[in-house]
Parts: structure tokens; C-alpha cells; sequence
């Protein structure tokens, strides 16, 4: 131990005596080992984001939307082009999901589904009270949402099973509205009436439930979400299909195969459509797609960096024997001291490690910057990942050891006469 | 001349021959046999090139003989192994050399401390003996000064600290004053007269002054690989010292 210090001491003195030459020498770890660390950061940001997202919208979820069959011929006579299918007036109402569809998809697959969630956007609305004003963007949702979607309250709860059977005029509101318009008296609004114009006419609701609002990268506008039974938005907008709906499958059951199995159902009904098809796609397969890119970047990122380290382990390798030259004499003295061959080893692998780990910490500092960085535009809060700083460290010791072996062991062997009449 | 006392130093035979590339091959040291006993002070002269280094360096086990014996201490050295010899570098033996040899970049006192290092000898004892060591060479101001911001006979002086640093039975040292001038010349061979003495060290000196090597105890000189000469010396500091000055045959 005593030693170790010693040579850790020593190695660093004679770093500091060739700043520019050990930092070029550095170069090459500096970068290989940042660029690992940039990649991974952002790549750990983006699959926290993801997982993140997954707890709001649930891994266990199966999203079924309605596609053109042939995007190049999806032209309505307006010339509007589409790919999924929204708002599209050429598009009969009875194209549509509808309720029949859905129920009977459900009793098919009764034993894998846990809940389905239907929604019907309604319209954004504003609700003032006083001087202020708020917009609402307000849907209706099957009492399945709530379990497609995570909401977590602060007061109140969902609507009952009634109040969404009859289409009742109740709403559950965000805090964010709560806030602006109420003060942040979560307990007290429930109960109370609010009044906002829909499809122009003026229409009161009960709040039965806050929510908490949570900002995220899907709610960039200010207006904030509320939520009004299916059946009594129905009656508002005098419209029952659907473009989209969620199912929620039963935890055990592989997402993808139901999704697979409910496409495959649903597309019976539009077996005689030309223009549409059914499709899905569920949080699960998204991830594993995902990560499957992210893979191949990471992949693709590593070999760069391994080269670079390659590169820089080589250079490390080649200063040391610079180095190791240079000092002959001072080999040969420590010898003719009572150095043996393991501490003049030592003392040069120990050089090598001191490099690639000051190399290696810098390229880990330079890489998460960098990768905070590419995160931040990415739009993902960054998150660093541990095991791959750790690994780097480690890695970067295990370049010292590997490629300051040869030139150590080099001096080592040196014939204590030799080195000291060396000139 | 054994006067009883133990022979730290026994050669026989020795032959060094150096291979620089076939067919050459020099015989420079030719059947040296030698014995040096615990506290004697013995000086080696000889011209130039007449092998005194070659011999010193096996002496000092930084190099092996080519054939021959060499105890060291009673132990065959051609039995030990290379670690064998760094301890017994380290331990028995300090080196003094002409060119000082101190490790760059480091200070004084870090200096003395090395052979303490290698010897496993805690921090806080090494410093302390290393302190102690400068200030037994009159460079108890200097412990934080590097070798490039000594003078010559300065540096000469960390040197034998350093040789001391472990307590080595042994000194070997060639041509010690070559590159001062002949004062501080001077004040290095009081400095080995004093551990001859007071300490009981056994010296080896290599030296081209005559004067100097009048001073020790046994004068050995070496010619083109033999031991030519044998005699006694007077085995201490003639009086007064300033007599010896200007007839140095120092070179650098
Ligand atoms: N490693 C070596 N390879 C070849 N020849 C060598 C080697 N070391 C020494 N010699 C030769 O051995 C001879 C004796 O050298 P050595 O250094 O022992 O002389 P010296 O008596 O110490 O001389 P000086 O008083 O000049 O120091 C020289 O001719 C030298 O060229
Ligand atoms: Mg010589």
C-alpha cells in the first residue's frame, strides 16, 4: 500500500512534468470513453422517458386505430391527405368503430382483456369565472380510460357506474385548472357546478373528481384535459364511433399476441373495404422497437469508441516506451537502489492506469455533458447511467493494465548496468 | 592484513568479458581475485579504461561476472536470483556514483527515502531518518530542493545520504569527487572518513587522485584487467587538509 501510493504520487509528478504530451496521449480514451458515455446517457434518458410514459399510458395497453389501406390513394376529392384517419369527411359515419363492433370484439376475447377505453374528443372549451378564464379541452371516456390511464386524484374519484350508464353531466378536472380558477381548493370544488359553452350551448357539470396534473412532453398546450362520461358526451356531439380505442389487456396475457388476435377480429368487419384496415400497436412492441434501435446506435457507437480506444490504448502503449526511454537512467538507479523488477513493473503499469483513468474521467465528464446535451434536445430529462460510468472507470484500468504491461515489463527486465550507463 | 576481521567481499577469478557482436568479444577484467574486510577503507586506482568500473559494477551486483566466484557476506552470488540481488542492493550496499544519479523531478528528501521505500520502511520513519541522514551531510536546508536546483557537491551529498538511508555495511563509490572541484572534493572525503570511522562502513572508493587514495587504508591498482598493485595508505586525512589541492587529476 505504501508503495502503491508512492507510484500513484510519482506517476502523477511525471504527468504533470509532460502535460501536453500525457493529455494527447489521453486524446484517444478521452474520446472513445466519452463517446460510450454520451450515447448510453442518452439512450438511459430515452428509455426512462419511455418507461416514464409507459406508466401513464400502461405497457399492458393495445391502441386500435383505423389506417388507410394505400397511403398514396388516400385523397379525398378536397385533395386533404391523411394517413390515420380522423376528421375525414369523405369518410361515412358508419366506416367508423362502433359500439356493436367493440362489445363484440370483447366478448371474444372476454378472457384477456381487463378493460377497453373508448374516448370521444368533444371540443375545447373556456370556463370564466370572474375575471379569469380557463380553456378545457373536454372528452368523454368509457369508464375503461381510468383504467387505460392512470390518473392519480387528489379529491373525488371516477364517475359511478351510473353516472356513466345515463350520461350524466359530471367532469373531472385537473389541478392546473383547479389552480387557476379556484384557488387550489381541491376539496372544495367537488360537488360544485361549472358552467362552460359546448357546441353553443351553455352546459353545466358537476365535479366529481380531481385529478393531478402532471406536465409532460404530450401536454404542450395550455389548455387543460377534463373528462365528461362517453354517453353524455354522446348527446352533445351526436356522434358514437370511434376512430381509436384502447383495449387494456389482463396482466399474463403477451399484449402482442392479443393485439395481433384483435386486428385480425376487427378486420373482418372491414374485410369489404377498399379504403380502410384496422391496425394496432401497443406500448410493449413500441418499447422493444425502440430499444432495438437504440441497440444498433449503441452498437454502431461502440465500435467507434473501440477503435478510438484501440487507438488510445496504442498511443498510451507508445508514450509509455517514450517515457520508458527517456527515464533508463533513472531505472537503472532505482535498481542499483534496491528496486526489483516487480516494483519497477509496478511502478510503470501504475503510470499507464493513472493515465487512462484521468483519460477516462475526463471522456466520462465530457460525455455526460455531451449526453446531457443531445438528451436535452432530444426533449428527455437526462439520466446518467451508473453502470456504464462505473464500467468506463473500469475499463479505462483495464487499457492501463493491458497496454502498459508490455512497456513496464520492458523496463522491468532491463539490465540494472545497462540502464545506468545508458546514454 | 585480515587482522581477524570478517571478509565482506571475497572475489576470485573474476572475468568479464563483453559480446559486442561476433567475433569481437573483450576481455576486460582479467581472473580479479580480491578480499575486503568489514571496515576497511580501500581505495582502486588505475588509467583509464583499465576495467576499476566494470569491477565496481560486479561488485555492486549490477552486473554478473562471466566466470569466477563472488561472495558477498559469505553468499555465492552466482546462486542468487535477481531479487536476491535488488535486496541485497537495498540492504548491504550503498552506491555513490559520478554523475550523483539522483532521480529527476524529485525532491531531496524523496530521494533519500527511496531505497527506505523499497525496503518497506513506513512513511513516517523514513522521512524522519531521511531528514536526519541530510542533516548528517550538511543538507538539512535543502530536503525540499530538486536535484536540478542543487550545485554538484550538493547533489554529491544527497547522494551518500541516500547510500546511507538503509545502513548498508557496504560503500561503493566511483569517482565520487570527478566532477567538483577539489574543495568540495574535499569535504566528500571527510564525509567517507567519517562513516569509515565513526560508523565502521567498508568503502571502495574509485579515484584518479593519488592524494585521495594516499588517504585510505589499502590502495589496489588495476591495469588493463589485472590487479597490478598493492600497498597501504596512511587511512586518514593528512593535516593540514589544504595540502591537497591543485594536483588532482579530476575529470568530468
Ligand atoms: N557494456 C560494455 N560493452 C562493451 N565494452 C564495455 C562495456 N562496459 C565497459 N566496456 C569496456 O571496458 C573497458 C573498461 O571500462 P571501465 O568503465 O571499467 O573503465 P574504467 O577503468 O572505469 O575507466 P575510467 O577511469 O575512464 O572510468 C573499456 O574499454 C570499455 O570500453
Ligand atoms: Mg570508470
Amino acid at each position: 500500500m505504501n508503495m502503491f501510493w508512492e507510484n500513484v504520487r510519482l506517476a502523477l509528478t511525471s504527468l504533470r512534468t509532460n502535460k501536453s504530451r500525457t493529455f494527447l496521449t489521453m486524446l484517444g480514451i478521452i474520446i472513445g470513453i466519452a463517446a460510450v458515455i454520451a450515447i448510453k446517457t442518452v439512450g438511459n434518458s430515452l428509455s426512462l422517458s419511455v418507461s416514464d410514459s409507459m406508466q401513464s399510458m400502461g405497457a399492458n395497453n393495445i391502441t386500435v386505430y383505423l389506417n388507410s389501406k394505400e397511403a398514396d390513394k388516400d385523397e379525398t376529392e378536397d385533395g386533404y391527405v391523411f394517413g390515420t384517419v380522423t376528421n375525414d369527411r369523405a369518410l361515412t359515419k358508419d366506416d367508423l368503430f362502433n359500439d356493436e363492433m367493440i362489445m363484440g370484439m370483447f366478448r371474444q376475447f372476454s378472457d384477456s382483456i381487463a378493460a377497453i377505453s373508448t374516448q370521444a374528443e368533444v371540443e375545447t372549451t373556456t370556463v370564466k369565472k370572474g375575471t379569469n378564464s380557463k380553456s378545457l379541452s373536454i372528452s368523454g371516456v368509457s369508464l375503461g380510460y381510468f383504467t387505460a390511464n392512470s390518473l392519480e386524484f387528489v379529491s373525488g374519484g371516477f364517475f359511478s357506474a351510473d353516472e356513466a350508464k345515463d350520461g350524466r353531466n359530471v367532469i373531472i378536472v385537473g389541478t392546473d385548472f383547479v389552480d387557476s380558477l379556484y384557488g387550489g381548493n381541491y376539496a372544495g370544488i367537488i360537488g360544485e357546478t361549472v358552467s362552460m359553452p359546448l357546441y353553443n350551448k351553455n352546459m353545466d357539470f358537476v365535479v366529481v373528481g380531481v385529478y393531478k396534473y402532471q406536465a409532460s412532453i404530450y401536454t404542450m398546450n395550455s389548455s387543460s384535459s377534463a373528462y365528461i362520461p362517453l354517453k353524455a358526451a354522446q348527446s352533445i356531439t351526436h356522434f358514437d364511433r370511434y376512430t381509436t380505442f384502447s383495449v387494456v389487456s389482463k396482466v399474463g396475457v403477451d399484449s402482442d399476441e392479443l393485439a395481433v388476435s384483435i386486428k385480425d377480429y376487427l378486420n373482418g368487419f372491414y374485410r369489404n373495404s377498399n379504403r380502410l384496415e384496422v391496425e394496432t400497436y401497443n406500448m410493449a412492441s413500441m418499447i422493444s422497437g425502440m430499444n432495438d434501435m437504440m441497440g444498433k446506435i449503441t452498437t454502431a457507437v461502440s465500435v467507434i469508441a473501440g477503435i478510438a480506444l484501440l487507438v488510445g490504448g496504442i498511443g498510451v502503449m507508445n508514450i509509455m516506451l517514450v517515457s520508458i526511454t527517456e527515464r533508463t537512467r533513472e531505472i537503472g538507479t532505482r535498481k542499483a537502489l534496491g528496486a526489483t523488477n516487480g516494483y519497477i513493473r509496478m511502478q510503470f503499469i501504475i503510470e499507464a492506469v493513472v493515465i487512462c483513468i484521468i483519460g477516462g474521467t475526463i471522456g466520462i465528464l465530457t460525455g455526460l455533458l455531451m449526453g446531457a446535451i443531445g438528451a436535452k434536445i432530444l426533449g428527455f430529462a437526462a439520466a446518467p447511467s451508473v453502470s456504464s460510468i462505473v464500467g468506463s472507470l473500469a475499463f479505462s484500468m483495464f487499457i492501463g493494465i493491458f497496454f502498459g504491461y508490455y512497456p513496464a515489463n520492458k523496463a522491468a527486465k532491463m539490465n540494472p548496468i545497462d540502464a545506468l550507463r545508458y546514454e | 592484513m585480515s587482522e581477524g576481521a570478517n571478509t565482506v567481499i571475497s572475489l576470485k577469478n573474476i572475468i568479464k568479458r563483453f559480446y559486442i557482436g561476433t567475433p569481437n568479444e573483450l576481455q576486460i577484467l582479467n581472473g580479479i581475485t580480491l578480499d575486503v574486510h568489514e571496515g576497511e577503507f580501500v581505495s582502486i586506482v588505475g588509467q583509464s579504461g583499465s576495467g576499476k568500473s566494470t569491477l565496481m559494477n560486479l561488485i555492486g551486483l549490477l552486473d554478473r561476472p562471466t566466470e569466477g566466484e563472488y561472495h558477498i557476506d559469505g553468499l555465492d552470488t552466482a546462486s542468487a536470483s535477481d531479487n536476491d540481488l535488488s535486496y541485497i542492493r537495498n540492504q548491504q550496499i550503498g552506491f555513490v556514483f559520478q554523475t550523483y544519479n539522483l532521480v529527476p523531478k524529485t525532491d531531496a528528501l524523496k530521494n533519500v527515502e527511496l531505497p527506505m521505500l523499497y525496503a518497506g520502511v513506513s512513511r513516517k520513519e523514513r522521512t524522519q531518518r531521511a531528514l536526519e541522514l541530510l542533516e548528517l551531510v550538511d543538507m538539512g536546508d535543502r530536503t525540499k530542493h530538486l536535484p536540478e536546483e542543487l550545485s554538484g557537491g550538493q547533489k554529491q551529498r544527497v547522494a551518500i545520504a541516500r547510500a546511507m538511508a538503509n545502513d548498508p555495511a557496504i560503500i561503493l563509490a566511483d569517482e565520487p569527487t570527478g566532477a567538483l572541484d577539489s574543495k568540495t572534493g574535499r569535504a566528500v572525503m571527510d564525509l567517507f572518513h567519517k562513516l569509515n570511522k565513526e560508523q565502521g562502513k567498508t568503502i571502495l572508493l574509485i579515484t584518479h587522485s593519488n592524494e585521495l587514495a594516499e588517504e585510505t587504508d589499502r590502495i589496489i591498482t588495476i591495469k588493463d584487467g589485472y590487479i597490478t598493485g598493492e600497498r597501504k595508505g596512511s587511512g586518514c586525512v593528512p593535516t593540514p587538509s589544504e595540502t591537497v589541492s591543485e594536483s588532482e587529476v579530476t575529470e568530468a
